[in-house]
């Protein structure tokens, strides 16, 4: 590790938590809008307008979360960027064609002919779906460092499919929030459906990730570490068990009228993806290359790391207040969109 | 084919296709401040009338730019990781304060411009078409600025063979970055002027006599005579530029061989890159030279100067053509409809037709002058310092064969899908439910998902 003293050796440090920030709030906010995608498929016809309308005004802000972060793998760790991208080449090409179908889907669902309306959502879903296995499968890749052979893939294959219910999680719990009467309810039961493969999918990542890499088993399995980190699969663990116990008292409470903890659901999901992403980071840093690539040996030279830091530590407040605000004008019970 | 041939055709059909759309999007945002503020200054309801139906066309347009965006950040590693390793220090910043000061901005803020009318305020809500408008034209700079130093490249030095910078000032104010930015923008608002008076056209043709039709008529078609006459001079200033800067692009656009004083204009010629010469030359006299050098006798340097070292000549030099064909269509077309539509006289059918069969005629200028500039930088991909050999991906021919394969036809249906849906909502805009009359019953036709 270079010296953390000197910009070569904090700068890249920093921009690593800078891309770990957008990549988490990515995955949180395209996570739950990504799931309503997939759960549109359940969904009767009067429903999935609702649904859409829920995330509409969010959606194109979400993506761009994702355009920052590999916008950041791209700026400050350009020899990363082409080692990473190209050994994910399929699931990339993949994950893109999915986010373009359900991207225009959104609009042309609600502007093209009556008669093209049910393919546009099947569109929508199966976009949805497609990109959230293939980023599922790329973090499945690169857990197992990009190891060749049926078994990795089978692996990332299974992780694309947990992460898919992951954000039908993220969707459903959202749609708690956002939505009441039979919908809401729905949503309540897609929520449940989806939590045990999430389960699953954050214990086959914490299981296979230090079976990888005996470096990873050493820094998470010695004896003064791990009284450490034992908190965080606890914390997991407690938080998936308030996600159940709320999501089994609701529909009595929903049926009601009343709205207590219609949040909790939503609430305890995102800190079940900022642990699991924590617990992950603390594994790979400070590799972005399974035990092959450092941060500090794939950063861009300092000063161009420095035009970029300061710009970002301009823009980025501005950046969080804005889109603070947008979430607070559209806050609330989902209305109608309308073009006014 | 070699994998750099489909790396590059993949990305050349990606690029294609984005452009489309943030041509459209980046001055359709000011005209739709345009006649938002037309209507709060007259309260004359046709403005909200056309505001309304064009915003419907924004956000179909802004969505397909920022898909189509979203997969030209992940193909920059796919396709040509070398280009990052080797030039990453200059254009890494240049990319990263597109997305922070750009991406961010448009697309928090279109959410409230397209539904927040209601939620927030009028003040708010005009501030937020503001704010989307000043966005696609950030994120046109800075990209604009990237590209144009991937022509003429300034402000670094090479380590190692890798560019460092040494001045952010000469980088972004490289020297072709002026002309290529005020062209581009003036070419997206051609495309959108073309684009108004097409639909306004196709709406007119069908019967459709709403205020709101006449007013987009009039706006396209005086915003397209405004622009054309500063577009041709600004492409002129931008081609004495290139001819600076890159001169062998220059000889491949004329399809000019051998170095020659008094340069003969080629109107029409198939270029032959086995004999090194032209066929069926439509040619004339002097009139290259007189452009280029702003004297009749003036030398124009030939294709066989920089041999092994430029473009393939075909592609560029009939591309050009299209590029200027279409310009002089425009000045042509864009002034007779001036003329034709001068104190509130009606449009003739002649007229209407010829708009509706020009709204689309921006995409063909804008593509074909961006083939001009990108295959004419060939073989190089950063001028002088990388080529786009050096940069290629290392990943598989069939893989390449396969996603290119995939990206073309999902290209091809949302191309197909896009204007079919544009006209559709011209169409819908124009039925006798949907009435002229403002808000309520507008707002239920206006649902959006």
């Amino acid at each position: 590790m270079p010296d953390l003293a000197t910009p070569a050796g904090w700068l890249p440090v920093v921009f690593l938590l800078l891309m770990g920030v957008a990549m988490l709030v990515y995955v949180v906010l395209d996570g739950y809008d990504l799931g309503v995608g997939i759960l549109l498929r359940g969904a009767a016809e009067a429903e999935k307008d609702t649904m859409i309308a829920s995330i509409g005004p969010f959606w194109d802000a979400n993506e761009t979360w994702l355009v920052l972060g590999v916008g950041i793998l791209l700026t400050a760790f350009p020899l990363a960027h082409g080692v990473i991208l190209t050994s994910l080449y399929l699931p990339v090409a993949l994950m893109l064609a999915g986010l373009i179908l359900r991207g225009v889907a959104f609009d042309f669902r609600a502007k093209a002919q009556a008669q093209h309306k049910a393919l546009w959502d099947r569109a929508f879903f199966g976009g949805s779906l497609l990109a959230a296995v293939a980023q599922g499968t790329m973090l499945g890749l690169t857990i197992v460092g990009f190891a060749a052979g049926w078994l990795p893939w089978l692996f990332a294959l299974f992780i694309g499919a947990c992460l898919a219910a992951g954000y039908s999680l993220l969707g459903a719990t959202w749609l708690i929030m956002k939505t009441d009467g039979e919908l809401q309810r729905k949503a309540v039961r897609w929520a449940h459906a989806s939590l045990w493969l999430t389960a699953l999918g954050i214990a086959a990542v914490s299981a296979v990730t230090p079976l990888v890499s005996p470096r990873i088993f050493d820094k998470w399995f010695t004896l003064t570490t791990l009284p450490l980190l034992v908190p965080i699969p606890l914390a997991t663990a407690l938080l998936f068990f308030v996600v159940d116990r709320t999501l089994r008292r609701l529909p009595v409470r929903l049926a009601q009228g009343n709205e207590y903890g219609a949040w909790v659901p939503f609430g305890a999901t995102v800190g079940i993806f900022f642990l699991a992403f924590y617990g992950l980071a603390y594994s790979l840093f400070p590799y972005l290359v399974v035990d092959r690539m450092t941060i500090w040996q794939a950063a861009a030279a300092p000063e161009s790391l420095m035009i970029i830091l300061v710009g970002a530590l301009f823009v980025l407040p501005t950046i969080i207040g804005y889109t603070i605000y947008a979430y607070r004008v559209f806050w609330g019970k989902t209305r109608e969109l309308t073009y006014g | 084919m070699d994998a750099i041939l489909l790396a590059r055709i993949q990305f050349a059909a990606n690029i294609t296709f984005h452009i489309l759309f943030p041509t459209i999007s980046i001055a359709l945002a000011w005209v739709l401040l345009y006649f938002k503020l037309r209507f709060s200054r007259s309260r004359d309801p046709k403005w909200m009338d056309a505001y309304r139906f064009w915003v419907k066309v924004f956000a179909l347009t802004f969505a397909l730019g920022v898909v189509s965006g979203i997969t030209m950040s992940f193909q920059f590693g796919t396709n040509w990781p070398g280009f990052m390793e080797r030039v990453g220090n200059i254009a890494g910043p240049l990319l990263a304060y597109e997305v922070l000061t750009a991406f961010f901005l448009e697309a928090t803020f279109l959410a409230i411009m397209l539904f927040g009318i209601g939620r927030v305020s009028d003040r708010v809500h005009t501030l937020a078409t503001v704010l989307v408008a000043v966005g696609t034209s950030l994120s046109a700079f800075w990209i604009l600025v990237l590209n144009s130093w991937m022509h003429t490249p300034a402000g670094f030095e090479l380590r190692d063979g890798v560019a460092h910078a040494t001045s952010w000032w000469q980088i972004v104010f490289n020297p072709s970055m002026p002309y290529r930015l005020a062209h581009m923008l003036l070419a997206s608002g051609l495309t959108v002027a073309f684009l108004i008076a097409g639909l306004a056209a196709y709406r007119w043709l069908r019967g459709d006599r709403k205020p709101a039709v006449a007013a987009e008529l009039r706006t396209g078609a005086a915003l397209a005579a405004m622009l054309i006459p500063v577009q041709i001079l600004v492409g002129d200033l931008h081609g004495l530029n290139t001819l600076a800067h890159q001169p062998a692009k220059v000889a491949a656009m004329e399809g000019i061989w051998q170095t020659e004083r008094g340069a003969d204009l080629r109107l029409f010629a198939v270029p032959d890159e086995q004999a090194r010469t032209n066929r069926f030359e439509i040619t004339v006299p002097n009139l290259a030279s007189l452009i280029l050098t702003h004297d009749a006798d003036g030398e124009v340097k030939g294709l066989d100067e920089f041999k092994g070292e430029h473009p393939p000549v075909a592609p560029v030099f009939f591309a050009f053509r299209i590029m200027v064909g279409v310009g002089v269509l425009m000045l042509a077309v864009s002034w007779w409809a001036v003329w034709s539509l001068r104190r509130g006289r009606e449009p003739s059918p002649a007229l209407a037709k010829t708009l509706l069969a020009m709204t689309f005629s921006g995409w063909v200028a804008v593509v074909a002058g961006w083939y001009v500039t990108e295959i004419g930088r060939q073989p190089w991909l950063v001028h002088g310092v990388l080529s786009t050999a050096e940069a290629a991906s290392t990943v598989p021919a069939p893989m390449i064969a396969f996603t290119l394969a995939m990206y073309l036809a999902l290209y091809l249906a949302l191309i197909v899908a896009y204007v079919s849906v544009v006209f559709y909502l011209a169409r819908k805009a124009g039925a006798p439910q949907s009435p002229a009359q403002p808000l309520a019953p507008a707002a239920a036709e206006l649902r959006h998902a």
